[in-house]
């Protein structure tokens, strides 16, 4: 291993998941950074830094009564936290700033001070995706699976078996939404969505937030809980038009975000003891596994299938239950994060006994971006 | 300034990609070929995305391509100007590119919209300014069954 500069020493999600009519998107960022702020034990004024994507930085920091000497309002979509993370790290490292607050809040169910979805009608989406009725992220993401399964082989089966095997996973989570089993034949019974996918393929809809603060892995014993290191990250984008991806199998953004992660901590795919892949949609994790090497192209399916990313198996991945079964916001990555940080700490509803390396890995757009962190509570 | 006759959402050409939207209101389909490297490419863009060449060339294509993939979306927004079931499918055109359509003409259902089938282009006028290009199933010259899906 190479290096462990900077550490994750706040880590919160909002009060409440779920519905939450009471707070408005900048609500929800503040309530996650004061809970992030008491986890840490800090006050606004310890904080130097500020990132964060869907609402400004500028608005952020003033909200909250921040002063920062160093800002990012990187936004990629749902994995734009992932950057933030990345980013906040070569920060400290470079002595730009010493304690960075990342925030995401999103009402996304109850639409509370949200703003639209509709795209520009001059951008290319809106020229030449846009006019052809794609309805949000159900009929955009999902466009690419036919010619993965066609491909590749995979089975409608296998595609529904990755909802099953995350309501697994959720029935462990008293904060996941949805907690009560499923099989395979619930998820391909379930209401149609967009031919192929399924109401049980798709992520919910939710309401909430989530914080972390970062700082030099020097102060990390400082702080009241047990450190996550920063051991590595990478990103990439590909394109803001899922029609126009290289390959509909695979995403350039992430291999090219995956490979860097790995190579920047120093880490081999067997070192690797949790895993967390971005799920809007039942598809993802098995893009996922396969662009960040996990398995060989094609394998994905028959791999979650077999178990191995279920309670018990070599690689468990998305533990809270993910995007389908625990909550979906929008910009997923928050989350995510979140579940790494938990499993790190040993503090998960569904812990990993002696995991000591997690891998997060995002989406942003549909398939237009990517951000992979990764993770130790092992110093260095 | 023209009457907006479909609720679809309609593209607004900018000087980069106005000359494809003529296209469509003349009934072709037009794409840009690089000079340099001979790079077919989509979106238009006024320099080619392969070489970064500023020597580019419009022409007409086939209108001629493979149905890549798709969904086939079961719930339209009202007043969006779409009735579900519909596709929403991507094309590899015979010259390369891909580009995101609907496929019409033909029953919206897996059946009838097979991967890999031959497709071939079809205008559909929104407005004064704006055409979209569609999609439909090409019959085969010699099918005896006739024409594929509804005419
Ligand atoms: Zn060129």
């Amino acid at each position: 291993m190479t290096r462990t500069r900077v550490a994750i020493v706040g880590a919160a999600e909002t009060t409440e998941l779920g519905k939450i009519p009471d707070l408005s998107v900048i609500g929800l960022h503040a309530d996650a950074a004061l809970n992030a702020l008491t986890d840490a034990g800090l006050r606004p004024s310890d904080i130097d830094g500020v990132a964060t994507a869907g609402e400004s930085p500028t608005s952020i920091a003033h909200y909250l009564g921040i002063t920062p000497s160093w800002v990012d309002g990187t936004t990629v979509g749902g994995c734009s936290f992932m950057l933030h993370v990345r980013h906040a790290a070569a920060a400290i490292e470079a002595g730009l700033c010493s304690t960075v607050l990342i925030t995401h809040g999103e009402s996304g169910k109850s639409r509370v001070g949200a703003g639209g979805f509709n795209r520009p009608a001059a951008s290319l989406s809106g020229q030449f995706e846009a006019p052809f009725g794609p309805m949000g992220a159900p009929t955009m993401f999902t466009i690419p699976v036919l010619r993965y399964m066609k491909d590749l082989d995979l089975s409608i089966e296998k595609l529904a078996n990755v909802a099953v095997v995350q309501r697994r996973w959720a029935s462990k989570n008293p904060r996941a939404s949805f907690r009560d089993p499923i099989t395979v034949d619930d998820v391909l019974n379930s209401r149609m969505i967009a031919y192929p996918f399924r109401l049980l393929m798709c992520c919910l809809v939710t309401d909430g937030g989530g914080a972390l603060i970062l700082t030099s892995a020097e102060r990390a014993s400082d702080f009241p809980t047990r450190p996550v290191y920063i051991l590595g990250g990478g990103e990439s984008t590909e394109t803001p038009m899922v029609s126009q991806m290289e390959d509909l199998t695979t995403s350039k953004a992430f291999r090219v975000s995956g490979q860097k992660a790995f190579e920047s901590s120093g880490i081999s795919h067997a070192d690797v003891d949790h895993l967390m892949i971005y799920d809007a949609f039942a598809h993802l994790p098995i893009y996922g596994l396969e662009d960040l090497g996990f398995v060989e192209r094609g394998e994905a399916g028959d791999f979650i299938w077999d178990g191995h990313t279920d309670e018990g198996g070599s690689l468990p991945m998305n533990t809270n239950g993910g995007g389908l079964s625990y909550m979906h916001s929008g910009m997923y990555g928050m989350y995510a994060l979140q579940e790494s940080v938990r499993q790190m700490r040993g503090t998960a509803p569904a812990q990993i006994d002696g995991a000591q390396i997690s891998v997060c890995h995002g989406v942003g757009g549909m398939f237009g971006a990517s951000g992979t962190i990764v993770m130790t509570n092992q110093p260095s | 300034m023209s009457e907006p006759r479909s609720k679809k959402p309609l593209p607004r050409p900018t000087p980069e990609t106005q000359h494809f939207w003529d296209g469509t209101l003349a009934g072709e389909l037009r794409l840009q070929r690089c000079e340099d490297c001979s790079k077919v490419y989509f979106p238009p863009r006024p320099f080619c995305p392969a070489c970064a060449s500023r020597s580019v060339e419009m022409f007409t294509a086939s209108g001629l391509g493979t149905l890549h993939s798709y969904v086939i979306n079961q719930r339209a927004m009202p007043d969006s100007g779409f009735e579900a079931p519909y596709s929403i499918a991507v094309i590899e055109l015979d010259e390369g590119p891909r580009m995101m359509t609907n496929i019409v003409d033909s029953p919206q259902t897996p059946e009838a919209l097979v991967l890999d089938m031959p497709v071939e282009v079809t205008f559909e006028k929104l407005s004064d300014d704006i055409a979209l290009p569609l999609f439909r199933p090409k019959a085969a010259p010699s099918d005896a069954a006739g024409p594929r899906g509804a005419s």
